[in-house]
C-alpha cells in the first residue's frame, strides 16, 4: 500500500530585539551563563514583565511579509508548567489570539510554485538552557525571556523535501526583513516538526507524531525521512502509532519516543494578568507597512529589467539582502552593472566564502568597489592588478584610485615601453618564439606572461599579445 | 511631654511638621519609633523585623540633608512595611518559610518613590502567608495582636501594618489590598486605609500572587496622612504596564475644602445583610445620616451581582496566584529541601510542601483546579464573565452617585484562633471588600465609631477608578463631620 506524507512545523524563530521581551537584558548569545540577567528574567519575587515593542513590530514585519492578517488585539497567556530552566515555571505566550493569523510561503515545485499557508505567528518568551553533568545539573538564563516568534504553518507539506523548501524560503524572508539573523548554529530557528501518514486514497489524516526542537536543516529532513519510513513500517506491519513527542538523535539517526499523549500536560492557560492586550491601531501597522522590504522574489525580477542582468545573476545576488544591496549600491556609484555583478558573484562571494564573513562585516565598502570595477572600465588598471588590489581591500579597505597613483599600478598601454618589453622577451626566448612561429599558441600567452613580468604587472596584456604577434610576423 | 509618649499618637502630617521646624531631628524620631517597638510590641507582634541600625543612619544622612537646605516632602520620615516589597539588601519574606535566606536585590517601585519622597522605608510588618488570609494568623512566624484589644485579630492581610499604626507603633505604613487586605484590618484596628484604583500604584517589585487586582496603599490615623502617601506612591511606572498613564492629582490640597454638601451618596442595600452586626448597622447608618444632615444627598441603590462577588474572587484569585506562586520553587532563591540527587520533581515537592502554608496550599489547589482542562470553561471563564457583571453593577450606581458608602466589614474583629479552619465563612466577610478589586475601582475605610465592646467599627467608602479626589474629599468630610 502507499501512504501519504502530511507534515506541519512550527518554528521558532528569536528575533533581532537589543533586549530581551519582557525586561531590558542584552540578548547577547556569546556571553558568560548568567550575565545578561536581572530579577525580571530570573523569575525574582516580585518582578513584572514589561513588553519590548520592538518585539511587537518585528513579529508584525514578518506577518506583513508573509501576508498575514495582522490581529488590532491580540494578547499574552501564562503557560503553566514546571521546568528547572523556566524561571516563573509559567511561560508567557499567546496561546489563542496571537497576533498574526494566515499567510503563506512559496515555495518553488517543478513547473511553478506552491503556497505552503501559515495556520499564525505568535510571541513568545524563550527559557533559559538546562545542561546536565553527571552530579548536577546548570542552568543558563542569558536566554531566558528572549523574544521568540512561532510560525505555525497548516499541516500541507508532503514530503521531507517540501519542508526543508519550505523552511529554506521561511528563513530568506525573515533575513530580508531583518527580524531575525536565523542563524541556525545559534539555534536562531528551530522547528518542531509534525508527521502524519494516511494510505492512499483516504481523507482522514493519520495519527499525529510531534519531533521536537531541531534548529539543522540536515537533521530536519533525516529525522523526516526517518519518521515517515518507521510510520510505514509500523503499518505495513499492522501495528498502530501512537499519538506521541519524539526527539531526533543525530548519533544514532533515528527518533525516539519522549512522551505520549497520555501523559501531555495540562499547560492550564489563562490570560495573563501582568500585561496589558496588545492593541494595534491601523494607523501603526500602516506605518510599519512602510519599513517593509521588497520581497526577494520581487529584487529578483527587478534586477533583471533594471540591470539588465541574466536569470542566474539575479538570482545569485538576491539570494542575500546584504549582497543585493552591495550590488545596487555599487552600481548607483558607478561601477558597470554586470561587471559588478560578475565580480561579486566569482571574486566576492570566494572571499566571503574563504573567511566566512558577511558581507557587512568586512572592511570592502560598495564605494571602494565601485571605484575598482571604474578603473578596470577605464582601462587604467589590468585585470591582474584589479583582482590583487580587492584581494587587498577585503582585507584591508582603502582608496584603489589613491593606491593607483601611489604604487604606480597604471596599466601601461603605452606603445613604445610595451615594445621595448615585447623586443627584450622576444630575444631572450627564441626556442618559445619559434614554437609560436610553429602553430603552438599557448607559447604566446607565455611570452606575454614574461611581458607582464617586466612590466611589473602593469602591461596592458592584450596590447602586449599583439604587439609580440605582430613582431614575431614582421620578422 | 517627651517625643517618645507623643510618638504613639503622631501623624505623619506632624512629624513633617516637626521636622521642618527643627522641634526634632529623624534621629530622634526614628529612636521615638524603636522605642516604642521595644516597649509595646512583644505584645502586638507587628513587626517581623526593625533594622535600627540602617533606619538611624538613614535618619542621620536625612538630618545632614535637612541642614542643607534640601526639603522632600517625606525627609527623615520613617514608613513601616508590609514584608511583600523588595527592599534592597533586605529580607523580604511575605510572612512565609519558603522566602527563607532570600535577600532582595532590587527595590519596588513604591520603595524607590518613597526614598526619593525622602522617606526612610523602617520594619518589615507581619501579614498573612502572601497576602492570603483575613486575621494575620496565617503568617508562618508570628501572631499580631489587635492594639484595642490584644485578644483579638488585628485583621488580614495588612494586619502588621494596621497593629502598628493602630499600636502607635508607626506613623503611618503601607499595605497591599487584593480584596480588602488594607480596608478590612484599617477597620478592624481603628485606621484610616486606602486601596488606591487598579492601576494608581505601581506593582513593581510587590510579592503579589493576584495581579489583577492587587494593589498598594497607605494605612495611616488620618485621611490627611493617605494623601501625603499615596500622592509619593501614585503613578504611571514603565516596569509595571497596568500602571495607567493619568496625572496623579494634589490630593492633599484637594481636602482642604472638603464638604459634603450636594454629594451624591449611595448607599448599597446589598452590604446591609441579615448577618451584618447590629452594632455595625448602627454605626454606619449614623455616619451616613450625619452625611445627609452635612447636606449629602443620600439614596438607596442595588448592586445586583454582590452575592457573586466572594465567590468570583475565590476562583480569580485563586486562578492567578496558582501560578504566581509557581516561581517559589527553590531553584534560584529562598528555601531548597530536597537533594539533587533525588531529583528535581523531589525538590519541588519537599520544597513546596514544607515552605509552604496550609492556606496558600489551599489555594494553589483551588487555583489549579479552577484553570485545569475541562474545568477552566467551567469556573475560571465563569468568574470572568461575572467579574464583568459585577463591574457594571459599579459603573450604573456611578452614573448617579458620587461614591458609596457602606460598611468594610460585616462584624468588628473577632477573636484570635475563631475563624482558622472556616474557609468560606473568611469569605462571607470579605464580602463588601472584593467587589472593589474585582471592579478595578478605589475605596478606602475609615473609623466611624465603636461598638459597646468599645471595638471600631469600620465606614468603607468607594469612588469609581480614579477617583481617588472624590474618594478622599468625601471621607475627610465625614471624618470632620462625626469629629473622629
Amino acid at each position: 500500500m502507499k501512504y501519504l506524507v502530511t507534515i506541519g512545523l512550527e518554528t521558532h524563530v528569536q528575533l533581532s530585539t537589543k533586549s530581551k521581551m519582557f525586561c531590558g537584558c542584552a540578548t547577547s548569545f556569546a556571553a558568560e551563563p548568567n550575565t545578561n540577567v536581572c530579577p525580571i528574567c530570573l523569575g525574582y519575587p516580585g518582578a513584572l514583565p514589561a513588553m519590548n515593542r520592538e518585539a511587537i513590530k518585528l513579529t508584525v514585519l514578518s506577518g506583513l511579509m508573509l501576508g498575514c492578517d495582522i490581529q488590532a488585539w491580540s494578547k499574552f497567556d501564562r503557560k503553566n508548567y514546571f521546568y528547572a530552566d523556566a524561571a516563573k515555571n509559567y511561560q508567557i505566550t499567546q496561546a489563542d489570539q496571537p497576533l498574526c493569523l494566515g499567510g503563506g510561503v512559496d515555495i518553488p515545485v517543478p513547473g511553478g510554485t506552491n503556497r505552503i499557508r501559515i495556520h499564525h505567528i505568535h510571541l513568545e518568551e524563550d527559557v533559559g538552557k538546562s545542561t546536565h553533568h553527571p552530579r548536577c545539573s546548570g542552568i543558563d538564563f542569558n536566554r531566558s525571556s528572549t523574544a521568540l516568534m512561532e510560525i505555525v504553518s497548516e499541516p500541507v507539506m508532503s514530503s521531507a523535501d517540501e519542508a526543508i523548501a519550505y523552511l529554506r524560503a521561511l528563513r530568506q524572508i525573515l533575513v530580508y526583513t531583518g527580524v531575525s539573523n536565523c542563524n541556525l548554529e545559534e539555534g536562531n530557528m528551530r522547528s518542531d516538526v509534525n508527521i502524519s501518514i494516511r494510505p492512499e486514497g483516504t481523507e482522514t489524516l493519520g495519527t499525529k507524531v510531534e519531533i521536537k526542537n531541531m534548529n539543522s536543516f540536515s537533521h530536519i529532513h533525516a529525522a523526516a525521512l526517518y519518521e515517515i519510513a518507521r510510520q510505514e513500517r509500523v503499518l505495513k506491519q499492522g501495528g498502530t502509532l501512537v499519538q506521541e513527542t519524539r526527539r531526533w538523535d543525530p548519533d544514532l539517526c533515528e527518533t525516539a519516543s519522549m512522551r505520549t499523549k497520555e501523559d501531555a500536560q495540562d499547560y492550564r492557560y489563562f490570560p495573563e494578568p501582568d500585561l496589558l492586550p496588545i492593541v494595534l491601531a491601523p494607523e501603526q501597522i500602516d506605518a510599519w507597512r512602510l519599513l517593509l522590504p521588497e520581497l526577494p522574489e520581487d529584487k529578483r525580477v527587478r534586477f533583471v529589467g533594471q540591470y539588465a542582468l541574466p536569470e542566474y545573476d539575479a538570482k545569485v545576488l538576491c539570494a542575500q539582502l546584504p549582497v543585493a544591496n552591495f550590488f545596487e549600491e555599487a552600481v548607483k556609484l558607478g561601477a558597470p552593472a554586470k561587471a559588478a555583478s560578475n565580480w561579486i558573484m566569482t571574486d566576492v562571494l570566494r572571499l566571503l566564502g574563504q573567511s566566512e564573513q558577511d558581507i557587512i562585516d568586512v572592511p570592502l565598502t560598495a564605494e571602494a568597489f565601485a571605484s575598482l570595477l571604474k578603473l578596470v572600465e577605464t582601462k587604467a588598471i589590468n585585470m591582474p592588478v584589479a583582482k590583487g588590489l580587492l584581494d587587498e581591500l577585503f582585507e584591508t579597505g582603502g582608496d584603489p584610485a589613491a593606491w593607483v597613483k601611489e604604487r604606480g599600478l597604471a596599466q601601461v598601454s603605452d606603445t613604445g615601453a610595451i615594445e621595448q618589453f615585447a623586443r627584450e622577451v622576444i630575444a631572450a626566448h627564441p626556442k618559445v618564439v619559434e614554437d609560436f612561429k610553429g602553430g603552438k599558441q599557448p607559447a604566446l600567452q607565455f611570452l606575454v606572461g614574461q611581458v607582464m613580468k617586466l612590466s611589473r604587472g602593469k602591461a596592458n596584456p592584450q596590447m602586449a599579445g599583439e604587439m609580440i604577434k605582430q613582431m614575431i610576423d614582421d620578422r | 511631654m517627651s517625643l517618645n509618649s507623643e510618638f504613639s499618637t503622631m501623624t505623619l502630617a506632624q512629624a513633617s511638621e516637626g521636622l521642618r521646624n527643627g522641634t526634632f531631628s529623624s534621629v530622634e524620631l526614628v529612636r521615638a519609633m524603636h522605642a516604642a517597638i521595644d516597649e509595646k510590641d512583644s505584645v502586638i507582634g507587628a513587626y517581623l523585623a526593625f533594622d535600627a541600625e540602617g533606619a538611624l543612619a538613614a535618619a542621620e544622612a536625612a538630618d545632614t540633608r535637612r541642614a542643607a537646605g534640601e526639603y522632600p516632602l517625606l525627609l527623615g520620615i520613617p514608613i513601616a512595611l508590609k514584608d511583600m516589597f523588595n527592599i534592597k539588601g533586605q529580607p523580604c519574606t511575605c510572612a512565609s518559610k519558603i522566602l527563607e535566606g532570600y535577600i532582595a536585590p532590587y527595590d519596588a517601585t513604591v520603595i524607590t518613590r518613597l526614598k526619593a519622597a525622602g522617606a526612610i522605608p523602617a520594619g518589615r510588618l507581619n501579614m498573612d502567608e502572601f497576602a492570603m488570609g483575613t486575621t494575620t494568623e496565617h503568617s508562618a512566624f508570628q501572631v499580631t495582636r489587635n492594639p484595642v484589644d490584644p485578644t483579638r485579630v488585628p485583621g488580614g492581610s495588612s494586619g502588621g501594618s494596621a497593629a502598628a499604626v493602630a499600636g502607635g507603633l508607626a506613623l503611618a505604613s503601607l499595605g497591599t489590598d487584593t480584596g480588602g487586605s488594607i480596608r478590612q484590618p484599617a477597620s478592624f484596628c481603628g485606621c484610616v486605609g486606602v486601596k488606591p484604583s487598579y492601576g494608581r500604584v505601581s506593582r513593581f517589585g510587590v510579592v503579589g500572587s493576584v495581579s489583577s487586582m492587587d494593589q498598594v496603599g497607605p494605612i495611616t490615623k488620618t485621611v490627611e496622612d493617605a494623601a501625603i502617601l499615596l500622592q509619593a506612591i501614585a503613578g504611571l511606572d514603565a516596569y509595571d504596564q497596568t500602571t495607567v498613564n493619568q496625572p496623579v492629582p494634589d490630593y492633599v490640597a484637594a481636602l482642604r475644602d472638603a464638604s459634603l454638601k450636594g454629594l451624591r451618596i449611595g448607599v448599597p442595600k446589598e452590604c446591609f445583610l441579615d448577618q451584618t452586626d447590629p452594632e455595625v448597622v448602627t454605626k454606619v447608618r449614623a455616619a451616613i445620616d450625619a452625611c445627609a444632615d452635612a447636606g449629602a444627598e443620600v439614596r438607596e441603590i442595588s448592586l445586583p451581582h454582590t452575592a457573586y462577588a466572594s465567590a468570583v474572587y475565590s476562583v480569580c484569585a485563586a486562578g492567578e496566584a496558582s501560578a504566581s506562586l509557581a516561581r517559589f520553587d527553590g531553584v534560584r532563591y529562598g528555601r531548597r529541601r530536597g537533594a539533587a540527587e533525588d531529583g528535581l520533581q523531589a525538590l519541588y515537592n519537599r520544597t513546596r510542601a514544607e515552605g509552604f502554608g496550609a492556606e496558600v496550599k489551599r489555594r494553589i489547589i483551588l487555583g489549579t483546579f479552577v484553570l485545569s482542562s475541562g474545568n477552566y470553561d467551567r469556573y475560571y471563564h465563569r468568574a470572568q464573565q461575572a467579574r464583568t457583571l459585577i463591574r457594571r453593577d459599579f459603573e450604573a450606581a456611578f452614573a448617579h452617585c458620587d461614591v458609596l458608602m457602606s460598611p468594610t466589614t460585616p462584624t468588628p474583629a473577632y477573636l484570635l484562633n475563631s475563624k482558622n479552619d472556616d474557609a468560606l465563612q473568611a469569605s462571607f466577610d470579605d464580602a463588601f471588600t472584593v467587589a472593589a478589586n474585582l471592579a478595578g475601582i478605589c475605596g478606602l475605610s475609615i473609623p466611624c465609631g465603636r461598638t459597646k465592646a468599645h471595638l471600631p467599627v469600620g465606614l468603607q467608602v468607594l469612588a469609581p477608578a480614579f477617583g481617588e479626589v472624590a474618594l478622599l474629599r468625601a471621607a475627610e468630610a465625614c471624618r470632620r463631620e462625626l469629629g473622629v
